[in-house]
């Protein structure tokens, strides 16, 4: 490549205007052994940037595939869910229902069946009223059976004396 | 994704990753430990990675925006300069000897620019950026970049100038 050519491109290298073609361009002139000495100073750059180049990383990298964390959370959620039935089990058996906590139509139905059930127990006791007379019977029957005792003796009485004759 | 995919995925841009954490961070160690970081945060969101459109923009992004992070903190108190050797066995061992010094300058000079200038060279003259990619990178404007670049090349080279005529002159 002509000396002039190389000295345009190295000005425009100055000022950062050459494209990326035109870099190697220079970069394959200084690559070269002989170089005019006022050009000497380039050719340490550009040795040093062929020379950077081929550096790399050598080092490893240790890539650990991530753990799904999934299952451990499912056992911890299982946890929560037993405590929470726990939980609710406990206070269902401890809460006391009062008639405020029923709602309209719960009341209503509440409302009707004890008054069926006071229908029935007013009849009953009505029934068992009734029974007093029965109870009068027994009486009358026992006190009845008292007096079979005289006959009793009475009899007793009379076979003494049938023997005495 | 697999960790085959991924290995593919990031092949073509790990060492670029880490040639601009070394440049940004000097150290050889350092730099590994920034770009194992990069790829390790790159893996742990691998199921987001599929939704970029230039994943390598964006690692070049994560990578200044860590060693840049890394710089200001406390750590890199502990920062340890180390070079490297640069070996060519065509060369005799003189002008080995010679070369390696003054490569060494180059990179002497490059630890000189400032951090964003850094950037700017490293993807530029090593990678071979375009400027819209670095843009993109850097998230400033190509102009900027471009002016930065140019100011950049400007100092390196009379720096290097200015070394390699010391005692000539």
């Amino acid at each position: 490549m002509a000396l002039n050519n190389i000295e345009q491109l190295l000005e425009k290298y100055d000022n950062a205007e050459t494209s990326l073609a035109e870099e190697a361009q220079i970069r394959a002139y200084f690559a070269q052994e002989e170089v005019p000495a006022h050009l000497e100073s380039y050719k340490l750059l550009f040795q040093y940037v062929s020379h950077t180049k081929q550096e790399q990383f050598t080092k490893d990298v240790p890539l650990q595939p991530k753990r799904t964390k999934v299952y451990q959370w499912i056992s911890v959620a299982a946890v929560a869910v037993l405590m929470l039935g726990a939980y609710f089990q406990v206070t269902q058996m401890n809460q006391t229902k009062t008639l405020d906590d029923l709602s309209h139509e719960q009341l209503m139905a509440y409302n009707q069946t004890m008054e069926v059930f006071n229908l029935v127990s007013t009849k009953l006791n009505k029934g068992s009223a009734h029974l007093g007379a029965l109870d009068l019977v027994s009486t009358k029957l026992n006190e009845g059976a008292e007096n079979l005792v005289y006959v009793k003796e009475f009899n007793k009485a009379t076979n003494k004396i049938i023997k005495n004759k | 994704m697999t960790q085959t995919d991924f290995v593919k995925l990031v092949l073509p841009f790990k060492d670029k990753v880490y040639r601009l954490a070394r440049r940004l961070l000097v150290s050889k160690e350092e730099a590994e430990d920034a770009t194992q970081e990069i790829l390790i945060k790159l893996w742990n969101n691998k199921e987001k990675i599929e939704d970029y459109k230039n994943v390598e923009a964006f690692s070049m992004t994560m990578t200044k925006n860590l060693c840049l992070d890394r710089l200001k903190s406390k750590q890199a108190q502990n920062l340890k300069i180390v070079h490297s050797n640069y070996q060519d066995h065509n060369l005799s061992l003189q002008k080995q000897v010679e070369l390696n010094d003054s490569v060494d300058w180059v990179s002497k000079i490059m630890e000189e620019l400032p951090e964003q200038q850094k950037i700017i060279v490293q993807l530029r003259d090593i990678e071979d950026y375009e400027f819209d990619e670095i843009a993109k990178v850097l998230e400033m404007n190509e102009t900027a970049v471009r002016v930065a670049l140019s100011r950049a090349r400007k100092t390196i080279r009379e720096k290097l100038t200015k070394k390699h005529s010391y005692g000539i002159k």
